[in-house]
């Protein structure tokens, strides 16, 4: 057995009167490649603050690394992508290599400055995404799928064991969805960074990752893929409620909005 | 020109005042500009002129205090100006922009007050609003080296956390850097840039210099440094090309400058459109 890299125990939290987690239990294992998929309001946001510590824990527990997060320290060994680099300022007149070496700022410290070594890093970042050529373009220039690529190398350039990215796929050309997944799965096997992903789009997701976990308020579901994919309709609107014809729907229906430039 | 520099001290203090302030503003411009905070050296401004005019007041008020130069007085105003701006931007989180009028309305409410209170307008108060060459005097000029060494420290120095605040404020906080003191050093340069400035371009022109040549800049440069670099580059053009101009056909400098800063930037425009219709 591989070593567990987040182990949540009980986790249950709620927000004035509404629960958003009912008694949560989930292990994460090094080299997984876990999707976390539920509907909009299901309580994902809040279990990857809670496991970034974002927000304080309330009932239960959570180790990351071994650790109890309230003593964790290592943030480095995480990377995260927020929904929110899909907004961020796309007149920003920075290239590619800028954007990306400005993971490092943390990790270089104060007053310091980068080296040949952080070079290199940064470039071999860029290019664990597929983006080697685009190192000299302003970021601006990129579509949105290309722009997401730039800041999951901006995560990977201080070298993080574990990889958090929130909704990837929203701002990605549906056309692109396929090659993006392709790419996350080359970090996965080949870097073997473990991979945790969180989207509302059940859709695509389950032939991609190895684990899946389906959270509406209560953990309904995890286990590897192919256990998933055996789970009939009537077990699925049980988790989805009414969602479950548009989650299991052709994600390219309702997958509009394309590089929102 | 040049003899006319090295006969008359009052025109080397303009000429190497311009030449540091076409350098620095447009450095920190850079940093204003694409955090989308353009409005800010306005609304610093008008604080500083009501520092300036406080300055006046009091000296006309209080014989004793003749040797004040009133350049502390609107830095210690400005100073104070940017830190309530930034007591604002929290205290409006979904509104942050407001903060900026909040305080430019503040400052020239309090500088009408302290003119009107010291009778009026003088050639002095003048002097601050649109810019004098004849006014920077030796002192002013020292001031002005010392505040740009400083500056140009510190964003050295500070250049990777800057960065990092300036594309994204949000990742800057979670990534654990000292985000909010270095935002706080950040401001308190602009606001000390800004009171050094005003002698040469005056109040009321001293955000074009901060602007300008980064709205020029922008549309053209590659990456974040040579925005800067080019922005300094447009910065000390529109400086030097300014003064000389009102320096031979008797024209206010600092208008002369920013006329300059806005001819760059309306040919950078152009130059942009011709690029984009012929296939490159």
């Amino acid at each position: 057995m591989t070593q567990p890299i987040i182990e949540i125990r009980h986790v249950s939290y709620r927000y004035e009167k509404e629960n958003v987690l009912e008694e949560i239990n989930l292990t994460i294992h090094e080299g997984d490649f876990l999707g976390i998929v539920g509907p909009n309001g299901s309580g994902k946001s809040t279990l990857l603050k809670l496991m970034l510590g974002l927000l304080k824990i309330q009932k239960g527990s959570i180790k990351l690394f071994g650790q109890e997060l309230t003593r964790f320290k290592d943030w480095q060994k995480i990377g995260f992508v927020s929904q929110k680099a899909n907004s961020f300022n796309t007149g920003f007149p920075a290239t590619v290599f800028e954007v990306v070496s400005s993971g490092l700022t943390k990790k270089l410290g104060l007053f310091k400055f980068m080296g040949k070594a952080d070079h290199e890093q940064v470039m071999q970042a860029i290019g664990s995404v597929g983006m080697q050529e685009f190192a000299k373009r302003n970021i601006g220039e990129l579509s949105g799928g290309q722009q997401q690529r730039i800041f999951i190398a901006r995560a990977l350039v201080s070298d993080p064991k574990l990889l958090i990215l929130d909704e990837p796929t929203v701002g990605v050309d549906a056309k692109n969805v396929q090659s993006f997944y392709e790419m996350l799965d080359d970090l996965n096997k080949r870097l073997g960074i473990t991979l945790l992903l969180v989207t509302h789009d059940i859709g695509t997701i389950s032939d991609k990752v190895t684990h899946v976990a389906c959270l509406n308020k209560n953990l309904h579901f995890h286990g590897n893929t192919a256990e998933f994919e055996s789970m009939n309709i009537s077990e699925m609107s049980e988790i989805y409620g009414h969602d479950v014809h548009v989650l299991t729907h052709n994600h390219e229906h309702h997958h509009h909005g394309g590089a929102g430039r | 020109m040049i003899e006319a520099i090295l006969n008359y001290e009052f025109l080397q203090n303009a000429f190497f005042a311009g030449i540091i302030i076409g350098i620095i503003a447009p450095l920190l411009g850079v940093f204003i500009v694409v955090r989308r905070l353009s409005l800010i050296a306005d609304a610093l401004s008008h604080v500083t002129l009501a520092g300036i005019a406080a300055s006046l007041l009091l000296e006309k008020k209080f014989i004793g205090l003749n040797g004040l130069n009133p350049m502390y007085m609107g830095m210690a105003f400005s100073v104070a100006g940017s830190l309530f701006i930034e007591k604002l931007r929290g205290v409006y989180k979904h509104y942050q922009e407001l903060a900026i009028p909040i305080i430019l309305s503040g400052g020239i409410g309090l500088g009408v007050i302290f003119i009107s209170l010291a009778d009026g307008f003088n050639t002095d108060l003048f002097s601050y609003l649109f810019g004098s060459v004849s006014a920077v005097s030796r002192i002013d000029l020292w001031t002005i080296l010392i505040i740009s060494l400083l500056v140009i420290a510190l964003v050295f120095l500070l250049y990777k956390e800057l960065f990092l605040l300036s594309f994204d404020e949000e990742h800057a906080k979670a990534s654990g850097i000292a985000a909010k003191s270095v935002h706080f050093i950040f401001i308190v340069m602009v606001a000390l840039v800004i009171a050094a400035s005003m002698r040469i371009v005056g109040i009321l022109l001293v955000s074009s210099l901060m602007t300008l040549p980064v709205a020029a800049s922008i549309r053209m440069a590659k990456g974040f440094k040579q925005t800067i670099f080019l922005s300094m580059l447009f910065g000390e053009i529109s400086v030097l090309g300014g003064l000389t101009i009102s320096y031979y056909i008797d024209l206010a400098p600092g208008g002369t400058i920013v006329m300059m800063a806005v001819s760059i930037l309306i040919i950078t425009i152009l130059l942009k459109k011709i690029s984009g219709l012929r296939p490159a």
